[in-house]
């Protein structure tokens, strides 16, 4: 299982989904209303680490985190 | 040292145990930077959320940078709600000359500001309100687009 989390104001509960590949996870979220109007905005971490890609493959206890615009300070 | 405190710093306290750790170091540069809420569009001040992982790491890439200059980071950033003329973030650096420091406090702040794992919002009415427009986008956002 793979645990997605939506920080900052994404505001949503982790979810805990059963994908392998980073490109299912557009397929999950593209139909969820709370976060449309994010997608286009978002970062997305594969274990802390930001990817430039869904191409991905993902294995058990992964941590995928959405990021939204930042502003620090 | 990366601090996270729960709502606004403590400035003195912080500024004063940042210039009694570089004392020992012999450097003759400590450059901080101090973070201040402005009274602006009638906020009642600011309020932060900071994802530690992410944070970290890019605070440690930093620390690894800054090294090879023989200089010395630090880091102080608030969790939680910092009300207008207090403190929410705070940097600064030390080093034996003071080019490094100068310099190197400017792109600091701003890699800081473009890559930080931290969200802002304003507090208005004992709410917070994230404004999108002011945030920066990580690189390649959009990916799920």
């Amino acid at each position: 299982m793979i645990t997605v989390e939506f920080l900052g104001p994404l505001s949503k509960e982790p979810m805990e989904v059963d994908i392998k590949n980073l490109a299912e996870l557009k397929d999950i979220l593209k139909d969820d209303e709370s976060l449309s109007e994010w997608l286009d905005s978002v970062a997305v971490a594969l274990n802390d680490e930001i990817v430039s890609s869904l191409d991905i493959e993902l294995k058990d206890g992964d941590r995928v985190s959405l990021l939204p615009p930042v502003c620090g300070g | 040292m990366l601090e996270i405190h729960k709502d606004s710093l403590d400035v003195k306290e912080i500024q004063n145990r940042w210039y009694d750790l570089v004392r020992d170091k012999n450097h003759g540069a400590l450059i901080t930077f101090i973070g201040i809420v402005r009274d602006e569009d009638e906020i009642e001040g600011l309020s932060f959320d900071i994802y530690e992982p992410i944070l970290k790491k890019w605070y440690s890439e930093w620390v690894e940078k800054l090294q090879k200059f023989d200089a010395r980071l630090f880091m102080a950033h608030s969790q939680g709600d910092v009300l207008l003329h207090e403190s929410s973030f705070m940097c600064g650096i030390s080093s034996p000359k003071r080019r490094v420091s100068l310099e190197m406090i400017d792109k600091f702040v701003e890699d800081f500001k473009a890559n930080a794992p931290i969200w802002k919002y304003d507090m208005r009415d004992g709410k917070r309100i994230f404004v999108k427009e002011r945030g920066t986008k990580l690189p390649n956002s959009g990916v799920l687009r």
